[in-house]
């Protein structure tokens, strides 16, 4: 209770609702152009406009966009769609599987980096060869490469993700102040002492940021991923093609209001994915916050 | 707090005898000589101080003692044994803080033991003395992040101490603290060195702090770094701050080791250090109110 009183007593969470209820105002009215917009209105703008390609005679941009009033009605229609709660567990599995399979794989081989000049030496050129590539670089090579489209989109988010999480967990380890390597060191720690206790926990942090960043990419590229190669899963047919293919679906099929409600639900996918990073991070780090 | 003698390891005092060490780092025509044929004693369970200049080569002495490396030319060896690398009869006490932040009051204590697998129940009980010793039994379970600076070097007094190691290596311990605690933390680290007479070696550029502590000091002169002078401190255990500050002998011997490092400022001065500049200035009003 004094936890909601403090939220709803801070002028900043007034601040935070405030900028949504004006942004879906303007975004109502904009997108309800059509019907309150006259040509006389228009006309001091209109070779400008038509300069720029735009023919209709309502406000450029937003006025093509649905109305968050339609948006939501539609969404509402969609919640008890079971197809679109199997987009929702199609990219999430499709992110979650590409994720963990780079923090298992990234974060032992960034450490493998960092400790041991061999493995850098051997490594680290081709590593830094492949990672300028954009993971949506890899999608023909990628279905190609795999036997089904599942495993082909679930390779490309786990490079989204894999790259980001092997530099921060480099850089990491390579940034632990030499001092905590004496010390430790000197009190009698073994190497795989000093593995454990002091590069471990000093990298944590950067690992933790770099899992944040990649989670990110993921959600991009697995959408992009959806997109471009239709959906792939056969569960459920075309329908269950995850939330980017639910947006290239709305598209085709000229349901702009869900091409919306697509964009909305990965906002709040992304986000919630975030979140939980974010709450593991702080449960893994606790010193940091205790400052 | 102690009722029953809590178990408490014998100090073993050792005495390390650094004899005709020279240090240069790079090659060729970059080859720079940081330390120059050194000779000096740290005295078994004895306070030995060094004091010189900033940038002098000190820490670079430091590293030498404790085994992070090894010196071009000479010898350093502990109790007749040669040095050879980082171990826990010589332990370091960092500038700034190496407490590990990750790891609570506690745990930072018994990282030694807990390293080296000897973590019983006397361990702790020595851990827990410590830590009741060093004041910081409230402080316990919080991370470094969360203590106060002179906690900081307290908590890494402990974490050396419960090593017992023949010798304590402090590299300029309490720099960075604000001078009220400094004398704090000096009449602190001077009752632990008298309750236990470890063999302590410890590096300043403060020569207030250099006489407050010393046993014996070691004044070095600028780079590449070899003892001027060694002057013994002869002033009565245990010491206060308030004491120290009207009695003539600690202000002689000030003086004494101010006219050596300002001998050395001059030198480096007519060679364009900056540094030596700003001490020549300092040395010259100090001198005017005395």
């Amino acid at each position: 209770m004094t936890k909601l009183q403090k939220i709803v007593t801070n002028p900043a969470f007034w601040r935070g609702m405030v900028s949504i209820v004006v942004f879906l105002i303007i975004w109502e009215i904009g997108a309800r152009s059509k019907q309150w917009m006259t040509p006389e209105f228009f006309a001091p703008f209109k070779d400008l406009l038509a300069a720029m390609g735009f023919k209709r005679n309502y406000l450029p941009w937003i006025g093509a966009v649905p109305a968050p009033s339609v948006v939501l009605a539609s969404w509402l229609t969609v919640l008890g769609d079971a197809s679109y709660w199997q987009s929702w567990y199609m990219s999430f599995f499709r992110v979650m599987a590409g994720f963990i399979a780079a923090m298992l794989i990234g974060i032992p081989f960034g450490l493998a980096l960092a400790v041991s000049r061999t493995a850098y030496g051997v490594a680290f050129p081709v590593f830094e060869v492949l990672r300028p590539i954009p993971p949506l670089a890899w999608v023909p090579a990628s279905i190609i490469f795999w036997p089904t489209q599942e495993s082909a989109i679930a390779f490309i988010t786990f490079l989204g993700a894999f790259f980001t999480i092997v530099i921060n967990v480099l850089g990491g380890a390579r940034s632990i102040d030499v001092r905590y390597f004496q010390a430790a060191s000197s009190m009698g720690s073994s190497r795989w002492d000093i593995f454990r206790r002091v590069i471990l926990p000093g990298t944590l942090p950067s690992i933790m940021v770099g899992s944040a960043v990649g989670m990110g990419i993921t959600w991009e590229v697995v959408v992009a991923a959806e997109m471009i190669s239709g959906g792939g899963s056969q569960v459920g047919g075309t329908r269950g093609g995850g939330l980017g293919f639910f947006i290239w679906n709305s598209y085709v099929g000229g349901s702009y209001e869900q091409i919306v409600v697509g964009m909305i639900s990965i906002g709040i996918a992304g986000f919630a994915s975030s979140e939980l990073l974010r709450w593991l991070g702080r449960y893994a780090t606790p010193w940091l916050k205790a400052r | 707090m102690s009722a029953t003698a809590p178990a408490r390891p014998k100090i073993n005092a050792g005495e390390i005898a650094v004899e005709g060490v020279s240090k240069s780092y790079g090659a060729l025509q970059f080859r720079k000589e940081v330390v120059h044929d050194c000779s000096f004693t740290i005295e078994r369970a004895k306070l030995t101080v060094m004091v010189g200049p900033s940038g002098c080569g000190k820490s670079t002495l430091i590293r030498l003692l404790a085994g992070f490396e090894q010196p071009t030319t000479g010898r350093i060896t502990l109790d007749g044994g040669p040095i050879t690398g980082p171990n826990r009869d010589r332990l370091v006490v960092f500038q700034e803080t190496a407490l590990f932040p990750w790891m609570t009051t506690w745990d930072n204590i018994l990282y030694g033991p807990r390293a080296r697998g000897e973590l019983s129940r006397d361990a702790r009980e020595f851990g827990e003395f410590l830590l009741n010793k060093v004041g910081l039994q409230d402080f316990r379970d919080k991370y470094p992040g969360q203590l106060s600076g002179g906690m900081q070097r307290r908590a890494e007094l402990a974490r050396a101490m419960i090593n017992n190691p023949k010798v304590m290596i402090l590299d300029e311990p309490f720099r960075g603290l604000d001078a009220m605690t400094k004398e704090l933390m000096w009449e602190y680290y001077s009752r632990l060195y008298e309750e236990n007479r470890r063999t302590n070696f410890f590096v300043t550029t403060d020569i207030d702090e250099a006489v407050f502590l010393a046993d014996r000091m070691l004044v070095m002169s600028n780079i590449p770094t070899h003892v001027r002078a060694v002057i013994d401190v002869d002033l009565p255990r245990p010491r206060k701050l308030s004491d120290l500050v009207e009695s003539d002998r600690a202000n002689d011997i000030k003086k004494q080791a101010l006219s050596i490092l300002h001998a050395e400022a001059m030198r480096s001065f007519s060679r364009g250090s900056k540094a030596a500049a700003d001490f020549v200035e300092a040395y010259l009003k100090r001198a005017s109110r005395a």
